[in-house]
């Protein structure tokens, strides 16, 4: 087949980022599975790819995946090669609840999965204490995973910027906002 | 970018075009939406809506309150729209002596539909790594030089929080009406990589 006349004069920018909210809006997929599709991009691909490249290569792995278009169809309709994200692994289930009041001291689980995770690496097995906390979303590690994912609060927490890097930061309060079952209780002394 | 080639993919135009044929093809996506998405975005999703609630928060001692208790609330009370998966908006409030910054280091959430999309250096690699680690050495660096003083709160958008920080106001606008000072509001100022007080009246 050949590859129709534009179908109108937009970039590719906006029109990009259109597709990525009908699919999000229609459910298609989740932001989770949208984010983690990006994440599994080859190393040398996402770092050289334009922001809005990566979240083509995320809509069009998912398209794929979810069996809405192959790549053949894709390549065909590109006349060309149409790069796209790695294979999907395996996701987890949230951790039981357990709940954390303002003003607690926490640790974060020091924990390195090879699934969609949304900790930061900088603050894995870190200690901060409980600023504020929000109404539940789902666990991404499971949204992203497209698995049963449960609503589960996420908390602000703090922390010291020395004692995440120490002698060789800034000295600041950071904030990181951690979904409950990246979290742990903190036995007193 | 980098020097590197990857002549045999097919243009980003091409691939994107692709993907806008099989949505309408395959998933029903009618064929205005696109237009009519961007339009919307385009219109309806501006700094300019930040800036209203700022100058309205400058302006009025109760609105200030319930927007520092919730933000989503406030944003709605004048009515913004927020996309399904931001579900709370926390405003973050700068004093003489504490400054608010914001970043998403896993990739460059922002609250987009108060504050508008997020400028192309927000979602550069260098800003999300180093912004957290050394705050007040990227703060100076992109002009804002603060005193050793200042308290720097760093707040990172890794779930569906989004944040935004509610700048001081200059003392040269005391008493100006509403509608004037929501025009000295910037996007930067609430992310956090500048600060107004410097606005002359």
């Amino acid at each position: 087949m050949k590859y129709p006349s534009a179908p109108h004069n937009e970039s590719w920018r906006p029109l990009v980022r259109a597709l990525q909210a009908f699919a999000i809006e229609t459910h298609i997929c989740n932001m989770d599975e949208f984010r983690h599709a990006i994440e599994r991009m080859t190393p040398r691909h996402y770092i050289s790819a334009p922001y809005f490249e990566r979240h083509l290569t995320a809509i069009a792995t998912l398209l794929i995946e979810k069996g809405i278009a192959t790549l053949e169809e894709l390549e065909s309709l590109v006349d060309g090669e149409f790069p796209l994200s790695g294979p999907l692994g395996p996701g987890r289930l949230p951790f039981a609840p357990q709940s954390f009041a303002i003003g607690e001291t926490v640790r974060v689980k020091n924990e390195f999965v090879s699934g969609h995770v949304r900790v930061p690496a900088y603050i894995r097995g870190k200690t901060g204490t409980i600023v504020h906390a929000s109404t539940p979303t789902p666990f991404p590690d499971a949204a992203g995973h497209n698995m049963q994912a449960e609503m589960e609060p996420t908390y602000d927490v703090r922390f010291r910027a020395s004692d995440l890097w120490p002698d060789t930061s800034d000295e600041a309060l950071n904030h990181v906002a951690v979904f409950q079952s990246y979290l742990e209780k903190v036995e007193s002394a | 970018m980098t020097g590197t080639k990857r002549e045999a993919h097919a243009s980003l135009e091409k691939r994107a075009a692709a993907l806008e044929i099989v949505l309408r093809r395959k998933a029903d996506m009618p064929k205005n939406f696109v237009a009519e998405f961007t339009e919307h975005a385009d219109d309806a999703w501006i700094t300019a809506n930040g800036a209203q609630m700022v100058a309205r928060a400058w302006t009025d001692p109760e609105y200030r309150a319930r927007m520092l208790v919730d933000g989503t609330a406030a944003a709605r009370e004048l009515g913004f729209e927020f996309p399904e998966h931001h579900r709370n908006l926390v405003v973050l409030e700068n004093t003489a002596t504490v400054h608010n910054v914001i970043v998403c280091t896993l990739c460059s959430c922002t609250a987009y539909t108060i504050i508008g999309a997020a400028p192309d250096w927000y979602k550069d690699l260098d800003y999300r790594a180093r912004v957290v680690r050394e705050s007040r050495t990227v703060l100076r660096e992109m002009g804002l030089d603060l005193p050793a003083t200042t308290e720097i709160r760093v707040w990172d958008t890794t779930a569906d929080t989004r944040y935004m920080v509610l700048p001081m106001q200059p003392p040269a606008t005391i008493g100006w009406p509403v509608q004037k000072l929501a025009t000295i509001v910037t996007q930067d100022s609430m992310i956090g990589v500048t600060r107004l007080e410097q606005v002359k009246g």
